[in-house]
């Protein structure tokens, strides 16, 4: 789904700031940036930067201080709480550095968690997840938790419960940031092949700019909350 | 989210934090068991003394007379005579008192004098008719032998006291033959020069009546320690009771008799008064009602019995307030825990709401959560609070024993009460989890991931 004009997501001189007492800290200052459907887009930049904080925006994790996001035709600053977590549900896929899978529950477990938020029929719900886990290669590890696996496996366990729902945006917050470069790789390739396979868009934070040149379409570099450049690969 | 799916995620959450959430429904089931307790006591002796005071028939009773002018200050009251018009107390009165919606039975007060004869002695006492339908309202509950095997039957049962005069070993008094001796009321036939006109008798013939020795061989078949029905609309101070049936067919001589010979106006048999029982004390005034419109003089005991009411319901509430008290302090226990739980859980609460999870999803599962304790608590504190009183029951009647009084039940849980303390259980889990549940759904889910 697209805003319009073939754009998944536009942001559109979106400020983030935060007041600190008297301070007021500039996260995201100023952003404009439009985001293609199927396009795989790497938010590179240092720590502090601001990547991860206009990929929450994005996500409809929060809301702008300043500025409209658009995404799946609507305009997110006006979304009720409501809406914003349906777009979360059903648009929306997410990825973290840490995983953030459920430890108690198992890997079935965690991937149907999305289906039971979004009122999946119960029936449905098995093929759904199956399907989720063939497509990261994890259809064996089904009752395992999460502390029965590997980092890579874990990630891509969280790949498969942001998979779940059938998104149209999938956003990753440095997902290659706690796992080994052969282990990153393997994620980063997996990755590649679900834009590729299901034409989804995809954006990724993260720091590490050799991966973000060989995996991304388009580098959008931060610094200091602000866009610095905004490169499309030849 | 689904219903199914809420509780399936609320009781996983419990679960994972077993310990704490048994505690806390531990407390909440302490807190419903001190509540049940408490007002299972109240109920109980609540219903002990309503039971004694229903036995006694002073309650459920509607003494019927025949309407009265009021009696002038040159005539004394028991002079008092039916007023001009008066319906008479007959059997078709009887009979339109027994159709009206929650009468029991309507029956005539019989009771008279007599001398019993048992072992070569005679014994001066009072025979009264016990309706065949005061086997089943508690009164003869405890005796020794058995109630009246028949309506028809010439048996009778002793009061303790008036056993004891009979013989020191009481029970031995069973199964042993007494005779009565009673005085007979025998119809005259009207006089010829027509004097008795308009002063018919209230027996069955208007010529008035003579009064013939007799006697009647009884059974002793049962003892009672108590006195049924004594005193006011009953069966009133009787010392020997026989079955009612028997005791109008002995048409025996009654206290009124001579007075109400002189009063009745007609060949047809009247009775001094019917006493018309209702099947609780609550339906009494209705019945009350009904009978004064019909055009009759009644009396009843309704008052005595609104005061009880009211007292029992202050009583009761005073016990519910004491009971609260440990469910006020188990409400505070499951604030903490939830608050606690979203402290641990605030990554969780991150990750939900990452996923999709509404605010008002984070809300209800945490309502849940609570619901579940106080619905596990609150089944858990009624079995304790029946176990409470069931204890209670047993140390009382064990103390009543030694002190040669009879066992009494002083708790009684009622199936509302279970239901009420249940219910009172969630409801209370819940507003406890109000507060809890609405910081949860507050979490701003960047802030909640970023936790650790």
């Amino acid at each position: 789904m697209t805003t319009g004009n073939g754009f998944a997501v536009r942001a559109d001189k979106v400020s983030r700031h935060y007041e600190m007492g008297a301070a007021v800290i500039r996260a995201v200052d100023d952003v404009t940036l439009e985001i293609r459907a199927g396009e795989f887009v790497a938010l590179l930049g240092s720590s502090g930067s601001g990547k991860s904080t206009l990929l929450n925006l994005m996500a409809g994790l929060d809301r702008p201080s300043g500025g409209a996001i658009f995404a799946n035709g609507r305009n997110l600053s006006e979304l009720s709480s409501l809406e914003l977590a349906r777009y979360r549900s059903r648009t929306v896929g997410m990825v973290f550095q840490s995983f953030n899978l459920l430890p108690r529950m198992t890997l079935e477990e965690n991937v149907e968690l999305p289906l039971r938020l979004a009122e999946v029929d119960r029936a449905e719900r098995g093929a759904r997840v199956q399907e989720a886990l063939e497509r990261v290669r994890l259809e064996k590890r089904i009752g395992h938790r999460p502390s029965e696996m590997s980092g890579g496996e874990q990630q891509r366990a969280a790949l498969a419960r942001a998979l779940v729902n059938r998104p149209t945006i999938l956003f990753a917050d440095e997902p290659t940031g706690n796992l080994d470069s052969a282990t990153g790789e393997s994620i980063m390739l997996l990755l590649k092949e679900i834009q590729q396979k299901l034409g989804m868009t995809i954006i990724m934070v993260t720091h590490e700019r050799p991966l973000a040149e060989r995996f991304a379409d388009r580098i959008v570099a931060l610094a200091d909350g602000k866009l610095v450049s905004d490169g499309v690969k030849s | 989210m689904k219903a199914g799916d809420l509780g399936e995620l609320a009781l996983r959450n419990l679960r994972e934090a077993i310990l704490r959430s048994s505690l806390t429904t531990l407390g909440v089931a302490v807190g419903v068991a001190s509540l049940v307790a408490w007002l299972s006591l109240g109920i109980g002796l609540q219903s002990l003394a309503t039971k004694r005071l229903s036995n006694s028939g002073l309650f459920d009773t509607v003494v019927v007379t025949q309407r009265r002018s009021l009696p002038s200050s040159r005539r004394p009251p028991a002079e008092s005579s039916p007023a001009k018009n008066a319906r008479p107390l007959d059997d078709d009165a009887k009979r339109e008192f027994e159709k009206l919606p929650n009468v029991v039975e309507v029956y005539t007060q019989i009771r008279f004098p007599t001398e019993v004869r048992y072992d070569g002695n005679p014994y001066s006492t009072i025979v009264a008719g016990i309706p065949a339908s005061a086997q089943g309202n508690g009164s003869f509950d405890g005796m020794q032998g058995n109630f009246f095997s028949g309506p028809n039957v010439d048996e009778a049962i002793v009061q303790i006291e008036f056993a004891r005069d009979l013989s020191a070993q009481t029970s031995s008094l069973i199964g042993k033959d007494l005779i009565v001796r009673y005085a007979e009321r025998q119809a005259l036939p009207p006089a010829a020069d027509g004097g008795a006109k308009g002063t018919a008798s209230s027996d069955a013939n208007a010529g008035g009546f003579s009064i013939v020795p007799r006697e009647k061989k009884l059974r002793i078949v049962g003892i009672i320690e108590t006195e049924p029905a004594a005193g006011f609309g009953g069966f009133g101070s009787g010392r020997l009771l026989i079955p009612l049936e028997v005791a109008s067919t002995l048409r025996a001589a009654q206290v009124n008799d001579l007075r109400d010979a002189v009063r009745a106006t007609s060949g047809k048999p009247v009775y001094a008064s019917l006493t018309v029982r209702a099947k609780s004390p609550s339906l009494v005034e209705g019945i009350e009602t009904s009978i004064k419109n019909m055009g009759f003089g009644t009396f009843s005991l309704l008052d005595a019995t609104k005061n009880l009411r009211v007292f029992f319901t202050i009583f009761d509430m005073l016990l519910f307030i004491f009971g609260s008290l440990a469910l006020a302090v188990a409400t505070l226990g499951i604030i903490n825990t939830l608050v606690m739980a979203i402290l641990e859980r605030r990554r969780e609460i991150g990750i939900l709401k990452a996923l999709g999870a509404a605010d008002r999803d984070v809300k209800q599962l945490f309502f849940v959560e609570a619901g579940v304790m106080g619905l596990l608590g609150g089944i858990l504190g009624v079995g304790f609070g029946w176990l409470v009183g069931r204890a209670v029951t047993i140390g009382t009647n064990l103390y009543l024993k030694r002190q040669n009084l009879p066992s009494a039940d002083v708790f009684f849980v009622p199936w509302w009460l279970v239901l009420l303390a249940i219910a009172i259980a969630v409801l209370v889990s819940l507003v406890a989890g109000l507060y809890p549940a609405s910081r949860a759904a507050r979490l701003n889910p960047v802030e909640a991931l970023r936790y650790e």
